[in-house]
């Protein structure tokens, strides 16, 4: 029977992979032709979504984007033998966008069905925790430690070292938390990974379990994304049924077992002891540090507070070797990162890539310029607290220390680009809005601060006392900075200085072009 | 439809969820979800099956976007508002709905169709503008779709 994948991710959801697939069921019956639609996650092409891929004798062939009214099209060219057709891309993983990744953490993402855990294992999936039941928990962490996996939340902390400390703090129980509240925009491999490749998450917080000796985990989840949840949701029932989780892990002996916990809207609970509080049942208040999590985290235990991608990149690490993760990445930056390029950007999607290419790479030959057509003007690079770059520092090689040199971070991997119709003036007013929106309310600068710095960007707009202001809003900015507990009070000052930085003009009366639509 | 305040459901929803560690979200969403909000009524409840005070739970109630005091319209629509959305346009899109509904962000129209509610960031990003609407994800969006797909089953 011949086997046609048409993915499930949110994203293809979003632009009509539903009625593609009952399109393609419709018309195979109509044929009379005999299929096995398989879902998927998406490989992260997605400007190509809805992509589908037919299976034959020279491998998966892909055709995308395909519209419900392709599908009858696609059947008289012959797709399902491979045939010739407008949409038709090849092997996907022939694709130049695919070929020029280094798919690690994402190397099952839009290949496998989600929906089954032999699938999983059938591509390699549980040679992590298998390697880590053997060499047993403090070679794990020092495996971990030697591949120099940072967190991929942003901080980018050792996470190795982070174990190691959750291990030895004394404790009659410990958890291991997943941080799942991806809410920074312009970033989406959270939940692409756990609509498409859900079991190597719980394989890494397995693993996670086992190494520090935590027997129970958390993954903090949105409320926004209703389809990585459910399928989340069923993959843990999978795992359990198939002793990958439950009071046996692999029959090791060792417990572990696993929830799903969603989050109610609020941006600060991705802070991760805001998310802690939010998991005890409290107000998503961040707390002050010390105590780490690592020593008193979720119900005041030692916790391992991770992402997802981190955890997600764990089993690959295990099963190659640290060695093998370590060869890759520049400096202090080892390995690959899942970079998401969004936003006024041609080739948006997924680009796993070795840390190191330049920051014009990424936009111009990878994102292939704005989906506009027009200049380039600005992109913002780690989520709503990140910095906007101008072209002019597009030689800015990706990497943590580089973006941190330039005042700029990389957070979680997003790229949001604009073209030259943004006005930055508003996006760093919008900047501060949005902080005053999701402030905890904790500090004062983050809180009252981030109220009063809209009200000076709009007196700078107006034309009030502008010079005046304009410095008012860089010390506000360093207040920000310097006096708020976390990185919501504290790195709202990127986006607001790298705006009055590098695009001053647009805090003076400029002419603005205008979007042709 | 949302269930009308039924004290024993509500005791019921409350009850299913005591074994949880760190049972308040869970609860809060699932009362949510029978009753399409979180009765005013029900935090007394909530807070004494926990050992709480009412104030603590009126706290995290008040505190999450999320929680609403009044149900929402039969049909709600949440527009992305987030930066990978402006850059697409987003911005024009959601004003056009407000606009075409006489609404503001997070209002209900009189007869009770339509909520639009502003939310930061669907991860629909690289095919944005994008919006939820019931639980269904949209992207590609302008203002004409949008509003097309926001009226089509809201009356």
């Amino acid at each position: 029977m011949i086997r046609i994948f048409v993915p499930r991710d949110a994203t293809a959801l979003a632009v009509g992979t539903e009625s593609v697939a009952r399109a393609i069921e419709t018309e195979a019956a109509a044929r009379g032709e005999r299929l096995e639609i398989v879902r998927t996650g998406s490989r992260g092409l997605l400007w190509l979504e809805p992509l589908v891929e037919v299976e034959t004798d020279q491998g998966r062939i892909g055709y995308g984007p395909v519209a419900a009214a392709d599908v009858t099209g696609l059947f008289q060219a012959g797709f399902l033998t491979g045939a010739a057709h407008p949409s038709r891309i090849g092997r996907p993983e022939d694709h130049p966008w695919l070929a020029r990744q280094t798919r690690l953490t994402f190397a099952r993402c839009g290949i496998v069905d989600p929906g089954s855990f032999e699938d999983y294992v059938a591509h390699g999936g549980l040679a992590g925790v298998k390697r880590a039941l053997a060499l047993g928990p403090a070679a794990v962490i020092e495996a971990l430690t030697a591949s120099g996996l940072r967190g991929r939340g942003g901080a980018g902390f050792p996470v190795g070292v982070k174990w190691k400390t959750v291990a030895e703090a004394p404790a009659d129980r410990r958890y291991v938390v997943c941080n799942a509240d991806e809410g920074d925009s312009g970033t989406f491999a959270d939940r692409m990974l756990m609509e498409g490749d859900p079991f190597v998450l719980i394989e890494g917080m397995v693993i996670a379990g086992l190494a520090v000796g935590a027997t129970k985990g958390f993954v903090y989840a949105r409320s926004e994304y209703p389809h990585a949840n459910a399928t989340f949701a069923r993959a843990i029932e999978l795992a359990r049924e198939n002793g990958l989780i439950g009071p046996d892990v692999l029959g090791s002996g060792a417990a572990f077992d696993l929830e799903l916990r969603i989050g109610a809207g609020a941006y600060v609970c991705g802070e991760e002891t805001a998310l802690l509080e939010s998991l005890e049942g409290r107000r998503g208040v961040v707390r002050a540090k010390p105590p780490l999590p690592a020593h008193k985290g979720l119900f005041g235990r030692p916790t391992v507070v991770n992402n997802v991608l981190s955890l997600a990149t764990v089993p690959w690490i295990l099963a190659h070797g640290a060695d093998a993760y370590a060869a890759i990445g520049v400096g202090r930056s080892r390995g690959t990162m899942p970079i998401q390029l969004a936003g006024n950007v041609r080739h948006g999607g997924l680009f796993e890539a070795p840390f190191g290419l330049t920051l014009g790479q990424i936009i111009e030959d990878i994102g292939g310029g704005t989906a506009s057509g027009r200049p380039v003007r600005a992109v913002q690079c780690g989520g709503p607290l990140g910095a906007y770059f101008p072209p002019a520092l597009f030689d800015t090689p990706y990497d943590y220390e580089a973006f941190a040199g330039r005042d700029g971070l990389i957070g979680h991997g997003g790229i949001v680009v604009f073209d030259d119709t943004v006005d930055m003036a508003a996006q760093a007013r919008f900047a501060l809005e949005f902080c005053a929106i999701e402030s905890c309310g904790k500090c004062t600068p983050c809180r009252i601060g981030s109220v009063r710095g809209v009200e000076v960007v709009d007196r700078i707009r107006a034309g009030v006392a502008r010079e005046a202001n304009l410095h008012l809003l860089r010390d506000l900015c360093q207040t920000l900075k310097l006096g708020s507990l976390c990185a919501l009070g504290g790195f709202t000052a990127y986006p607001v200085m790298s705006a009055l930085t590098h695009f001053p003009e647009d805090f003076h009366e400029r002419a603005r072009p205008v979007a042709a639509e | 439809m949302p269930s009308a305040w039924d004290v024993e459901l509500a005791r019921t929803i409350i009850d299913r969820h005591l074994d949880l560690e760190g049972p308040v979200l869970p609860i809060l969403h699932a009362l949510q979800e029978t009753f399409g909000c979180v009765p005013r009524d029900a935090a007394p409840l909530v807070a004494e099956a926990l050992n709480l005070s009412r104030a603590e739970v009126h706290g995290v109630i008040s505190f999450y976007h999320d929680f609403k005091s009044a149900p929402a319209g039969r049909r709600t629509v949440k527009v992305c508002r987030a930066e990978a959305c402006q850059a697409m346009g987003g911005e024009a899109a959601g004003r056009a709905l407000l606009t075409a509904l006489g609404l503001d962000w997070g209002q209900t129209t009189t007869d009770g169709a339509v909520t639009v509610e502003a939310v930061y960031c669907l991860g629909l990003c690289a095919v944005a503008p994008s919006a939820l609407i019931d639980g269904e994800v949209h992207g590609r969006l302008d203002a004409a779709r949008l509003v097309a797909l926001a009226l089509e089953t809201g009356r």
